[in-house]
């Protein structure tokens, strides 16, 4: 029996997936379904931050200062008395939009750069070797020198987190298009004299989309943990904007006294991750062909 | 019964129900048979007849929970399998039957050396001591004829040739001596020299161990090469059986007549010689060598094809037949221009194409289309074969509505629906693939058309249509057709010339039939020498009514 690869998978491209996963996957993956399910709330919870009964997250109330967690401050107030709550639900729109924006960006700028490598030999090694000497720089590093350099703002953050990325999808989508290059379909297509971008486009991209939908969520999850950890050391997001870091930053030197201001926003950090990785796990096991034929 | 005739294999009803959404209900439906000791019984049939899953649960190895045997017994010198626990079956297994499967190379683990795997065997299932096993190891190498076993125990399965792993195989499978040896397509995967040597080999060791076996194979050359008797299978049941030659020469059943019929003959038909058409193909010292480069090491050299000189003619099918490794795909490959030949004309209608620039060549990939091997993968899955058939013709500015028409009209040439145009490649089956991609061929209105191992992957019965209709589209359009195979029975039924390629180079050329009936290079005549059921004449039988 031969090797079962991605076109076994069918056709349809998207809409395919999408009837396919109203039919099977909800009922087959019900961990993708608490992932997703998690982190549309999460989403949710971010846009409607307003209306979901917080108080303005950057309001100084001195008076109120360290509270423990009451019915008035859920999860308690800081030492400039800001209330955790509405600073942890605004802080989610931080954490979303940075995981979100790397994502985004490192798989598109990745997959361009991975596309190119793949097929075009010349440019290959040069590409490769680059992305070599950027895996080679530490993550954070590089994100510290780009915020020294710059200034620490959301775009920097996000720029600074989506760099080290690259060149994992680059690799990943440079590997799918080596092997898919192979296939008689693309050496009819050349045959038949498409032109490169076509043959790109039409027969060679539609093969990385399901492994890329799987990456992405990882990048997303790791760039949220990132932007945590600048915020954290202080090179993050400016400490006036409430992302979980910066709030887990400030709590740090009162942890002993009022452990509630990392506690909530550290948890939810947490659960955003969890929930973005099992969300990938439960997409890998559907769109990898060879995972989901054993079902 | 006695102990001499008591089957050492006996198949009763034998029911295997497949998962629900199958195409049908039961992969093999109260099948019948039986091994006697010291014969070999060939079980033949096409993709999707039971064969194998028949082989599969004698040996207790069907995927659990997908596949469950429902009904009848499978009794193994009398002891009844199906009721046996996996722990009886794993005894079992290797001591009173053995399994030689397809594909020596992924049957064999990459990571341990040869010597071990067979005396892994031994370890498992005896109480000998380690110089015992090492003996043991050694005489069942020897008996399969392994060169050196001594110093081939420590070598690693990429290290032996295709052959040599399938000895590898028997080796492991006759170690401890079972009745039954179970082989499942063996010799598939293998060129045709060195499945004449395996088959040689799975002959002489049944005769010298006084062994059962039972040989699937889809091969009806194979068939006549080593049965002792036949057991024909079709859509899960058993149609017919009986002695190997009966069967051979004056098959029953409508469906081992049509199959029978559909076998190539080693013998080409008489055609008439094409001296007068016009050249339409040439290579002229077409060369491709492979460079190994490195920075710590001489560079070496693979001479894929070397000045390989031959035409084809308008009209003419020209075929090239040689084993894996001769460099027949590579020739294929270059006048293709998939790859770049090293040096070297490739003259179509007089114009060299071995050299053109980027550009140029893609004003020019109209001249040469090719059909490959694999149905399945030479489509793109997620594509329409509307939308397949028509992007060539659209890459040089055919409107679509009149690359649609044209392909429409293909479809109706190569005999499918012309409203199926939009339908996804995975709903159409092998042989239907195969002629969608002749269609897809043909809508460039190419000068010359390359089937690479175009009907290899099919079966006999389909292949038989597939060729008829590369025939008919030859004639129809007066063609130049570079045939690649390593079939020699196709080839002789399709070709009207023929050149042989061996390590890269053609080591002879001429008329079809003049190198049938007598071969001058001593390659040649090794390899027409080696097809399988090559004395035996494959009878045409009048099919009553459309069986399958």
């Amino acid at each position: 029996m031969s090797a079962i690869t991605d076109r076994d998978l069918g056709p349809g491209g998207i809409r395919g997936y999408l009837a396919e996963f109203r039919r099977n996957v909800l009922r087959r993956h019900p961990t993708m379904a608490i992932g997703g399910g998690l982190l549309i709330l999460m989403i949710l919870s971010a846009i409607l931050a307003p209306f979901l009964f917080t108080v303005d997250p950057i309001a100084l109330s001195p008076i109120q200062r360290l509270r423990v967690p009451s019915g008035d401050h859920w999860f308690g107030t800081d030492m400039f008395g800001r209330d955790i709550y509405s600073r942890t639900i605004y802080g989610t729109r931080i954490s979303l939009v940075v995981g979100l924006a790397a994502a985004v960006l490192s798989i598109t700028i990745g997959l361009v750069i991975g596309m190119t490598a793949g097929y075009i030999r010349l440019l290959d090694a040069i590409l490769m070797r680059i992305m070599d000497g950027l895996m080679a720089i530490p993550g954070i590093l590089l994100a510290i020198a780009l915020v020294s350099l710059s200034g620490a703002s959301l775009i920097t953050v996000t720029i600074a987190i989506t760099i080290p990325e690259i060149p994992r999808v680059v690799r990943l989508v440079r590997a799918i298009v080596l092997s898919v290059r192979e296939e008689p379909y693309v050496e009819a297509a050349v045959a038949a004299g498409t032109r490169l971008p076509l043959i790109l486009i039409r027969h060679i991209l539609p093969n990385t989309i399901p492994p890329l939908i799987v990456q992405a969520t990882y990048v997303c999850a790791s760039a949220m943990l990132t932007e945590s950890i600048l915020g954290f050391l202080g090179v993050g997001t400016p400490p006036e904007i409430p992302s979980w870091g910066n709030i887990m930053a400030e709590g740090r030197t009162y942890f002993q006294i009022a452990p509630w201001i990392i506690f909530f926003p550290g948890a939810l950090l947490a659960l955003t991750v969890l929930a973005v990785n099992v969300l990938g796990d439960g997409l890998r096991d559907t769109l990898d062909p060879r995972i989901a034929k054993k079902m | 019964m006695d102990q001499a005739t008591q089957a050492v294999l006996d198949i009763r009803g034998l029911t295997v129900r497949l998962p629900a959404r199958a195409d049908r209900e039961n992969a093999v439906e109260e099948v019948s048979f039986s091994v006697l000791p010291r014969e070999i019984l060939c079980v033949v049939g096409e993709s999707g007849s039971g064969k194998s899953v028949t082989a599969h649960t004698v040996m207790g190895l069907l995927p659990p929970k997908q596949l469950t045997a429902t009904a009848g017994e499978v009794l193994l010198q009398g002891d009844d399998l199906l009721k046996k626990s996996s722990a009886e079956m794993r005894r079992l297994r290797g001591a009173r039957m053995s399994m030689i499967f397809q594909e020596p190379m992924t049957a064999l683990n990459p990571l341990i050396s040869i010597g071990d795997q067979i005396e892994e065997i031994l370890q498992i299932h005896t109480e000998m001591s380690g110089s015992e096993r090492m003996a043991r190891v050694i005489e069942v190498m020897t008996a399969v004829s392994l060169p050196e076993p001594e110093r081939l125990i420590h070598s690693y399965p990429h290290q032996l040739s295709g052959g040599q792993r399938q000895r590898v195989m028997i080796a492991g499978a006759l170690a401890l001596e079972p009745a039954l040896l179970i082989a499942d397509e063996p010799t598939t995967a293998l060129d045709v020299t060195t499945q004449a040597q395996i088959l040689k080999l799975v002959k002489e060791i049944q005769r010298t161990h006084g062994m059962a076996v039972l040989f699937i194979t889809h091969d009806f050359g194979v068939v006549a090469e080593i049965a002792d008797r036949v057991v024909v299978m079709q859509h899960g049941k058993v149609v017919e059986q009986g002695e190997a030659k009966g069967v051979l020469t004056n098959p029953q059943h409508p469906y081992t007549q049509m199959l029978i019929s559909s076998v190539p003959s080693m013998t080409p038909p008489a055609r008439p010689p094409r001296t007068d058409a016009p050249v339409v193909l040439e290579t002229r010292d077409l060369c491709k060598t492979y460079r190994d480069k490195s920075l710590f090491r001489m560079a070496r050299e693979t001479r894929a094809a070397h000045n390989v000189e031959l035409n084809v003619r308008r009209g003419e099918i020209l075929g090239v037949v040689g084993e894996s490794g001769s460099g027949k795909s590579t020739l294929a490959r270059c006048i293709v221009r998939l790859i770049s030949p090293t040096s070297g004309q490739i003259l179509i209608d007089g114009h060299d194409i071995a050299h053109l620039s980027a550009r140029r060549l893609r004003e020019n990939r109209r001249l040469v289309q090719i059909v490959f091997q694999d149905p399945y993968r030479s489509l793109n899955p997620r594509r329409t074969v509307g939308a397949s058939i028509v992007e060539g013709p659209m890459n040089f500015n055919v409107g679509k509505a009149e690359a649609l028409t044209r392909a429409q009209d293909l479809m109706k040439l190569v005999g499918l629906d012309p409203d199926a145009l939009d339908r996804f490649p995975h709903q159409f089956s092998g042989g239907q693939r195969q002629r969608i991609c002749i269609a897809r061929a043909l809508a460039m209105e190419p000068e010359v058309l390359i089937a690479d191992e175009a009907v290899s992957a099919l079966d006999v019965s389909v292949q038989a249509q597939v060729l008829d209709l590369l025939d008919d589209v030859r004639k129809r359009f007066n063609l130049a057709i570079l045939f690649i195979t390593h079939d020699l029975r196709v080839a002789a039924q399709v070709c009207d010339r023929i050149a042989v390629m061996y390590k890269g180079e053609i080591v002879e050329h001429g008329v079809a039939a003049e190198v049938f009936r007598a071969p001058q290079h001593e390659y040649t005549q090794a390899l027409f020498d080696a097809a399988p059921g090559r004395d035996f004449e494959f009878g045409r039988f009048e099919v009553a009514e459309a069986a399958g």
